[in-house]
């Protein structure tokens, strides 16, 4: 398997072997179920369905749990794909584990960043702002400033970078580095950060 | 959380002795240099400490040749051989920033010693 589904539990540090202190982030990564196998001749293309995060069944409707009996899996609540299954084959109802992973691979961590609401230009797309109070401007320090010019072409054109919904979108933090894997308590240690609250869902991809 | 701290528990030293700001300290800090490893002290008066669990620092400042010299280590670094407590302080605050514009003398005077 290429990837797999994680969970970010929070950051902290470690220190490595000669006494540096490393931001990391812990992810509790698996275990994941694979829930389907798709194929070139039936789907028209390859991937492994995985599931992760059991849920009780009550919580699941019928269709899902339909799914699900299908493999023998116990109800999950994430469900995604992966296309790059490393030439492996993989069961039905299999299981994957933290030790997909080993101390110093580099993975990609895919997941959806915290959502901001509503932010203006300096925020948003780093703007510099005014950067004056006095001359009469002391009322427009985070504004935009010009957004385009006058009579022609007398329309603001399509993808003017303004304020608007910022955050909550998919984001991915490419080569990280494994720090660590611990299989009992299914654990990934990461450098560095990743997108998205504690406590939400990330994709684990590795790099080859 | 408790995996976080399940975590950080592994990271700790149960060997730190406890000290607070205004103590005196003799940090003994292993150095690197080349393939040898030797032992460095550094004694000074505690500034702040700060932080909790793996993230916490301390700050200690001595005047060396006249010169002021601030270190901060972090708490649980391996780097830190030993920590030797050598003299209670007593202070009336928990950061003694103040300590920076002071002369010796008073820093002495300050510190209750």
């Amino acid at each position: 398997m290429s990837g797999m589904l994680g969970k970010k539990i929070g950051m902290t540090s470690i220190f490595d072997e000669s006494g540096q202190m490393i931001p990391c982030t812990i992810i509790e990564a698996g275990p994941c179920y694979v829930t389907q196998v798709k194929t070139k001749e039936r789907d028209g293309y390859d991937a492994v369905q995985l599931g992760f995060d059991e849920i009780k069944e009550r919580l699941v409707n019928k269709p899902a749990k339909g799914h699900f009996s299908k493999t023998g899996v116990k109800p999950l609540r994430l469900i995604r794909e992966f296309r790059d299954t490393n030439g492996l084959t993989l069961e039905p109802g299999s299981e994957v584990k933290v030790d997909l992973f080993h101390q110093g691979d580099f993975v990609d961590v895919t997941g959806t960043s915290k959502g901001r609401g509503f932010q203006g230009v300096v925020k948003r797309h780093h703007f510099g702002g005014v950067g004056m109070t006095t001359h009469g401007q002391s009322d427009r320090v985070r504004a935009p400033g010009s957004i385009g010019s006058s009579s022609y072409p007398s329309r603001v054109f399509k993808g003017m970078r303004m304020g608007g919904r910022m955050g909550h979108e998919n984001v991915t933090i490419k080569n990280l580095k494994v720090l660590k894997v611990i299989l009992e308590s299914n654990i990934l240690i990461v450098k560095g950060s990743v997108p998205g609250a504690i406590n939400s869902y990330v994709e684990i991809v590795k790099q080859h | 959380m408790d995996k976080l701290k399940l975590i950080e528990a592994t990271q700790l030293k149960s060997d730190r002795p406890a000290f607070n700001p205004g103590d005196t300290i003799n940090v003994h800090v292993r150095v690197v240099e080349g393939d040898k490893e030797r032992i460095q002290q550094f004694q000074g008066v505690v500034m702040a400490k700060r932080g909790s669990g793996v993230n916490s620092t301390f700050t200690v400042r001595k005047v060396s040749d006249g010169v002021g010299v601030e270190r901060i280590f972090p708490l649980h670094s391996p780097r830190i051989a030993k920590i030797e407590r050598v003299k209670e302080g007593s202070v009336r605050r928990a950061k003694l920033y103040y300590l920076r514009k002071l002369a010796s003398k008073q820093v002495t005077q300050k510190t209750g010693a």
